[in-house]
């Protein structure tokens, strides 16, 4: 069930090569979707099941794509999940796929995807494929947690909508940082975070 | 066989094809109804804001609402009711009520917990990247705005976006819509201008120019045509007690 191999594919994606920080993939939306917790997990929820049902579909029939159309093949299957996805949020959290509007769809073009399957689940068979696709997708949701935690916590003082920072520390003239909510402090945010990744993982650094 | 022949590429893609496009129609008409659901009670929740009523569960939006919204009219520009079925003016879709001549005037009549009469109208315009919504709740007397919501598809957050912030509809409240007698509507203007018809002014949104542009203009088209039927509102209120303006409304017609 899960030997060396596949205990790689699952857990190397969460730090050592995670997508975000270390491929540096996926950050448009690691951007948009990340001003509070509640998008953000909803958001890397989706991508982990379009990825491990993507990589686990095409890991089936990669047997059987032809190598001229097989980035169609790919691009089907992923729009496919990603309509589903789409249309299950619609019915169970209409709140949530508003905030996440265009970014759902957008999935689709989150490079993350793209490069598992072309990479990853062209080559292999099912099971270290759907493992690979949970992997990619929790490393994302990671990064994406991270963010969306601060961002929420010190643009608008809240945590999954629940006020965290007490009202006394208003009243002695502590003010939420709106510049939080933007998506340059996302980028930021973002980069101090692929810095400290960075510090702690010497074998990452770049000459 | 050959998985790069032509036949075989062709046969794969129509296959695939027709088998995705199953799936998904599947899954859409089965999902449907509940998205449809969603979507309503969505809009109840966007007229409520402007009647000032908290957002009850999602359970109770629609008996909460029906609680609140006692009748829905359609009127024509000369203020007359010509339709009150029931759910008439919800269902009007303003999306495709756009053109002037033949365009719909919905109105939602509600009754608060007060016993006061609040008539809601909708309107639909455009903002910098899309559309942009929103529904006016005029008082009884016709001319002051009770409360107003706006919502948008898709402005920037920050800028634009917060004509869905409870701070901007409320600069609404207590605007008068007519001045001496005469309809004005309300305008969006930047701090510091003057209306140079005299209409009553909110400021608008700092950084949002194209927006609160935008939100003036859906306001002025979408107020505009039911300067008539404020009008009568306006006279049953000074002629008769509240109680009686119903009647008076209708007896209004035109032979």
């Amino acid at each position: 069930m899960l030997s060396k191999k596949n205990k790689e594919a699952l857990f190397n994606p969460l730090s050592k090569d995670n997508p975000v920080l270390v491929q540096i993939l996926g950050i448009c939306s690691a951007l948009a979707v990340t001003a509070s917790l509640e998008p953000a997990i909803v958001m890397g929820i989706s991508v982990i099941c379009v990825l491990a049902f993507s990589n686990v579909i095409i890991s089936f029939l990669r047997k059987t794509i032809p190598t001229n159309i097989r980035i169609i093949v790919q691009l089907v299957v992923v729009a496919a999940l990603v309509i589903i996805v789409q249309q299950i949020l619609i019915a169970y959290n209409y709140d949530v796929s508003k905030q996440l509007s265009v970014f759902i769809g957008l999935i689709i073009t989150n490079c993350i995807l793209m490069g598992r399957l072309e990479a990853f689940a062209m080559h292999n068979s099912p099971w270290p494929s759907f493992l690979d696709g949970i992997g990619n997708g929790l490393g994302y949701t990671i990064v994406l947690m991270i963010v969306a935690f601060f961002r929420e916590l010190l643009g608008s003082g809240t945590l999954f909508g629940f006020h965290v920072i007490p009202q006394w520390c208003y009243d002695h003239g502590y003010e939420n940082n709106g510049l939080m909510i933007l998506a340059p402090m996302a980028l930021i945010t973002v980069g101090c975070i692929i810095w400290y990744h960075r510090s702690h993982n010497k074998e990452l650094q770049e000459d | 066989m050959n998985k790069n022949s032509n036949i075989y590429q062709i046969l794969y893609a129509a296959v695939m094809v027709l088998l995705v496009g199953s799936v998904l129609a599947l899954i859409y008409m089965a999902l449907k109804p509940k998205q449809d659901e969603n979507i309503a009670n969505d809009t109840r929740k966007q007229i409520m804001s402007a009647l000032h009523i908290a957002a009850p569960d999602d359970s109770k939006v629609k008996e909460t609402y029906e609680k609140y919204v006692i009748q829905d009219l359609l009127v024509d520009r000369d203020g007359n009711i010509v339709d009150s079925t029931e759910n008439v003016a919800f269902e009007v879709d303003m999306k495709k009520n756009v053109k002037l001549e033949d365009r719909l005037l919905p109105v939602m009549k509600c009754k608060m917990d007060d016993g006061s009469i609040k008539y809601v109208l909708p309107m639909y315009g455009a903002g910098l990247w899309g559309p942009i919504w929103g529904y006016i709740a005029m008082n009884d007397d016709g001319d002051t705005i009770f409360g107003a919501n706006f919502s948008h598809e898709g402005e920037t957050p920050g800028l634009g976006a917060r004509i869905a912030d409870k701070d901007f509809q409320d600069k609404f409240v207590n605007k008068h819509v007519f001045l001496d007698g005469e309809y004005k509507g309300v305008v969006v203007l930047k701090k510091g201008q003057k209306s140079a018809t005299g209409a009553e002014q909110v400021d608008a949104l700092t950084g949002a120019t194209i927006t609160s542009l935008g939100v003036s203009a859906m306001l002025e088209d979408c107020l505009a045509p039911y300067e008539a039927f404020l009008k009568k509102l306006q006279y049953a209120a000074t002629t008769v007690p509240a109680a009686a303006s119903e009647n008076e409304t209708n007896d209004n017609q035109p032979e």
